[in-house]
């Protein structure tokens, strides 16, 4: 030390598809300042998309070139195999949220104006749309690529409220059913904020601890510092609820399907997906990376929480009644198995990196099936906007047996049913766990399973083997978008049921090395 | 030449070009000419199999998913080869009987006949897996063209049934997956290829908790007492044609999961099950025929004899002498053509009166002698009588399960004495007696019809004195499985007898 303050190394081709989302976010910001209210969406729609492929190129160019051993940023910032396969996957999975978004039907003229005023009938009549969407969602996109990639617990709080505040948002601005809407918005928010500052006060207490923010330190320390166990246990206790909060693991759930319900759907799809993906990224970093040394007593809890949250969630959604609800459960069954793949670690790098591309190929899987099952949710709709109730859906395999014959398929992919994207998701994870000793758990996730089979069979009788109500809903046709998104995801979801090779095989050189510390 | 992999093509194609024919009638007879090439090409592979050759014969394998070790792999030996015949033949049986039934519901014809194609490449390729992952994947596959055929077509309680079918069905089969996960896992050998695996698992508590899941996952599928109770819904509430392929086929997977997986991956655990297996056969047996006998629903009455039958299969199967074990699996091949032609003659009447329930008929035979007559055959070759084909199997089941386990031999014979009560009372109800109001005008067997019934009848016959080209087949294959299970028949061994003279 003589004075100088070493400036920091930033690599920044290294974070470039990070860059580039928040430089096409800015602008859109911009954009909503300064360009005329006409000419918006003409704008934010190809920035949107062109930003999130062109993101997309340069992590498929990091990966091809070599993917770094060192963490970028000061070690802030990992950019190992596993996040760059994460970054692709919410990419991609962003991408096709953004065609659902396209049709700006979903959204409320003037998200202010009082439900039922006589504003939101101005706004109604002048035609306003609310075109901060789409840098509000680059933004939330900026943050699920930050979040699985921090290195370090401040940058992780960062990224999560990145991610976090532009879907508070955007969740209160659906054009229908408007209460139920900002209902959703106030309480993502207000749960959102208490999991943020249990992260926030449990990243302080591990700080404590160890000294440092840094994921690596922490896993040093762990096993250097003593006495300071209240500190470390508090600390990675309030940590985990603050990751498992944003998967939405019982008993964090509650939110799950009430944000679900009262989001525009196509937001509801990017949460379902993106955000699923995000948060299980950073929660493998930080107990894997970061309390790594600890698992001994991180793996019990999570044992239960895995367990409670898979039958919450099957149970549950027996009971539901809404469409969209349902999804929600079924959202939170699927965090309960995707645990399992967290939990199964085992003792060499090979068994870890086994666990970790199930788990990898398991979001890929069901992030697609999500977003199709959602987009196919927008599409089903009577006088008051989209059809959420379940009997209302009764009889539809009759009328539009094509669109009602993909979200069947869907539904299938979920159950897990052979030839599904489902299956293999759900096999690798069981393997992985069965061949690092957690067999128990994965009877209960199979028992689970077949509990949650039933109300995705209910629904395909509902479809198929009911007659249709006389003034049922009916089918929009729909936009060149949607269509390609609900065609995407039905190819997806097969060509991972047949033939999941190629992407195991992606999935499972991105694990290779798993993290980089 | 790849055929089995061609069987499955040519189903698949023919399912897929159904859906493409804009006309119902030509979708029909589309689906009547893929399934009478697919049943030729099968009889052409058929008499290219050598009795007494390798094991597994038209052998293929290839790499489907390297990452977890799971093949391509279709083989069939003498077992699967009967089975598989078995499900060919009665295709396109299936679908001239079910020429009407998916009308009635205005329902997409089309989709019912694509339906059935897609099933019958299934039912080929599960026979014919010799790769672990793969036969799970059809067993699990295969139930939803199945489901759909019961829950679009079916009777008026049809998607309870079809729901009930799926989930007994789909639990059963999350548990074999475990098995199939832990498997892989303990045998650590990185591939699911059965031949692989034979043998791999010493320890005998792993093979027991293994044998147990799989052994529900076909106990259920089979259906053994006491996880029956979805087999007289789902059979009751299916359109004929579906029932009897679902009875006939789809059930059959269960009997021969255990004779392929249970006994040939666990045979230690398979050895200690034994008891426990033969006593709920023999209970099923004797609960399934005292049940048929107190239905009012022909449907429901066929699928509890049903259930006594897979009894005699299941204890022909752990019997573990070769004479039961080849009687067990002539008996799935026999099974399939008895009851498929009982579901079927009965779906014929049904659909002419329009209802399942005994207490509608009466007097059938003076109106429509043909469709009595047949059925009359029928019924009779399911209790066994000496001259049809059942008997053969069912002797050689009992005369094999006696040279190891009398009590239980003695007990099953029962089940043959009930047999004859609840076959010709149904017989003696319906076609006997005053002819009902209601039937008297009702039409014999049309023309489409005697070409439905006139093979399976022929085929209970031909069997029936003839039982040794399938005997041939059957004989090596199943031995075969028995040396691999280290056991031996008892001695003084009681020499196979020569039935059908």
């Amino acid at each position: 030390m003589n004075g100088t303050i070493e400036a920091p190394t930033i690599e920044y081709a290294l974070l470039a598809p990070l860059l580039v989302v928040f430089g096409a976010a800015i602008v859109g910001v911009l954009v909503e300042a300064f360009a005329p209210r006409y000419l918006r969406s003409a704008i934010h729609l190809p920035l949107t998309l062109l930003s999130l492929a062109g993101a997309f190129a340069l992590a498929v160019w990091q990966a091809v070139k070599g993917v770094p051993t060192q963490p970028a940023a000061m070690g802030a910032v990992a950019v190992d195999g596993p996040a760059l396969f994460i970054w692709g996957t919410i990419l991609i999975l962003a991408f096709v949220s953004v065609l659902l978004i396209k049709d700006e039907e979903h959204f409320v003229g003037s998200a202010a104006a009082v439900p039922g005023s006589a504003e939101e009938e101005q706004s109604l009549v002048e035609r306003a749309t609310h075109t901060e969407v789409y840098p509000l969602l680059l933004f939330a996109v900026g943050g699920m690529l930050l979040f699985p990639a921090a290195n370090d617990l401040l940058v992780a709080f960062v990224a999560l409220e990145v991610m976090s505040l532009p879907l508070y948002l955007l969740c209160g601005l659906a054009r229908r059913r408007r209460l139920l809407s900002q209902e959703a918005a106030v309480k993502y928010f207000l749960l959102g904020a208490f999991s943020s500052a249990f992260f926030l006060y449990g990243t302080a207490l591990l700080y404590g601890f160890a000294g440092s923010v840094d994921l690596v330190k922490i896993n040093q320390a762990l096993g250097s510092v003593g006495g300071q166990d209240t500190l470390l246990y508090i600390g990675a206790a309030m940590l985990g609820v603050g990751l498992l909060f944003k998967i939405g693991a019982a008993p964090f759930q509650a939110w799950k399907p009430d944000v679900y319900q009262g989001s525009p759907t196509p937001i509801t799809a990017l949460m379902a997906s993106g955000t699923l993906v995000a948060a299980f990224g950073a929660l493998l970093r930080v107990f894997w990376v970061g309390l790594g040394g600890l698992d001994w007593d991180w793996r019990p809890v999570l044992y239960g929480v895995a367990i409670l949250t898979m039958v919450v969630g099957a149970v549950l959604a027996i009971t539901q009644t809404d469409i969209k609800r349902m999804l929600a459960y079924s959202s939170i069954a699927h965090g309960g198995f995707l645990l399992i793949g967290v939990i199964a670690t085992g003792h060499t790098q090979a068994e870890n990196t086994s666990a970790l591309s199930g788990l990898l190929f398991y979001l890929v899987a069901y992030g697609f099936t999500t977003v199709g099952a959602f987009a196919v949710v927008t599409m089903v709709r009577d006088a008051g906007g989209e059809a959420w109730h379940l009997s209302r859906w009764a009889g539809l395999g009759k009328r539009s047996p094509l669109l009602a014959g993909v979200f069947a398929f869907f539904l299938l992919a979920f159950a897990g049913i052979p030839l599904t994207s489902g299956f293999f998701g759900k096999y690798a994870v069981f393997q992985a766990a069965v061949a690092n000793g957690a067999t128990p758990l994965v009877i209960i996730g199979v028992v689970a399973s077949a509990v949650a089979a039933f109300f995705y069979v209910r629904v395909i009788v509902l479809m198929f083997f009911s007659d249709p109500a006389a003034d049922g809903p009916s089918v929009v046709l729909p936009s060149r978008a949607t269509a390609a998104v609900v065609g995407i995801a039905a190819l997806a979801t097969v060509v991972l049921g047949v033939y999941p090779q190629p992407v195991l095989d992606l999935a499972h050189t991105a694990a290779q090395s798993l993290f980089v510390r | 030449m790849p055929w089995l992999s061609t069987l499955m093509g040519v189903s698949v194609l023919g399912a897929l070009g159904v859906t493409l024919v804009r006309n119902d009638k030509l979708a029909k007879q589309f689906t009547l000419v893929v399934s009478l090439i697919v049943l030729a090409l099968t009889v052409a592979m058929a008499v290219q199999f050598s009795p007494n050759g390798d094991k597994f014969q038209f052998a293929e394998t290839y790499d489907w998913i390297p990452a977890f070790g799971v093949h391509y792999g279709v083989a069939v030996d003498g077992i699967a080869l009967v089975l598989i015949l078995l499900s060919v033949i009665l295709v396109p049986i299936v679908v001239l009987a079910s020429w009407h039934d998916a009308e009635a519901g205005k329902r997409s014809v089309r989709t019912y006949f694509s339906l059935l194609l897609v099933l019958e490449a299934m039912m080929i390729g599960v026979f014919a897996a010799t790769d672990v992952f793969l036969f799970y994947v059809f067993f699990e596959a295969m139930l939803i063209p199945m489901y759909f055929m019961i829950g679009s077509y079916g009777g008026a309680q049809r998607s309870y049934a079809a729901v009930k079918f799926l989930l007994y069905s789909l639990f059963g089969g999350l548990l074999m997956l475990v098995a199939v996960i832990a498997l892989y896992s303990i045998a650590g050998k990185g591939t699911f290829m059965f031949t692989d695996l034979v043998g791999t698992i010493q320890d005998v508590t792993t093979q027991k908790w293994l044998f147990l899941g799989f052994f529900i996952a076909f106990a259920i599928k089979a259906p053994l007492w006491p996880f029956h109770t979805w087999l007289p819904d789902a059979a009751a509430q299916a359109p004929a044609g579906a029932a009897v392929l679902l009875v006939g086929v789809l059930d059959k997977v269960g009997t021969y999961g255990m004779l392929r997986f249970c006994l040939e991956l666990f045979p230690d655990a398979a050895k200690f099950f034994t008891p426990l297996v033969i006593t709920l056969s023999v209970i099923g047996i004797v609960y399934g025929a005292i049940v048929a006998i107190g239905q009012t629903d022909m449907k429901r009455l066929i699928a509890y004899t049903s259930v006594s039958h897979f009894g005699f299969i299941a204890m022909g199967v752990f019997a573990m002498t070769t004479s039961a074990g080849a009687g067990a699996t002539l008996y799935m091949v026999n099974h399939g053509f008895s009851t498929g032609a009982l579901f079927l003659i009965a779906g014929f009447l049904i659909y002419r009166r329009g209802s399942q329930f005994i207490a509608d008929y009466g007097g059938v035979q003076k109106v429509a002698p043909i469709l009595a007559g047949t059925f009359l055959v029928a019924g009779l070759s399911s209790l066994s009588l000496p001259g049809l084909s059942t008997f053969v199997s069912e002797f050689m089941v009992l005369t094999g399960t006696y040279q190891r386990y009398v009590v239980p031999a003695v007990i099953a014979t029962v089940g043959v004495i009930l047999a004859a009560i609840y076959i010709l009372w149904m017989y003696q109800r319906t076609m006997n007696g005053p002819t009902a109001e209601s039937v008297k005008s009702l039409p014999d067997l049309n023309a489409r019809e005697k070409w439905v019934v006139a093979p399976l009848v022929a085929l209970l016959l031909v069997f029936g004195f003839y039982p040794k080209p399938l005997l041939d087949v059957i004989n090596p294959a199943v031995k075969d499985t028995l040396s691999s299970v280290s056991v031996t028949d008892p001695q003084p061994a009681v020499p196979v007898a020569q039935e059908g003279q």
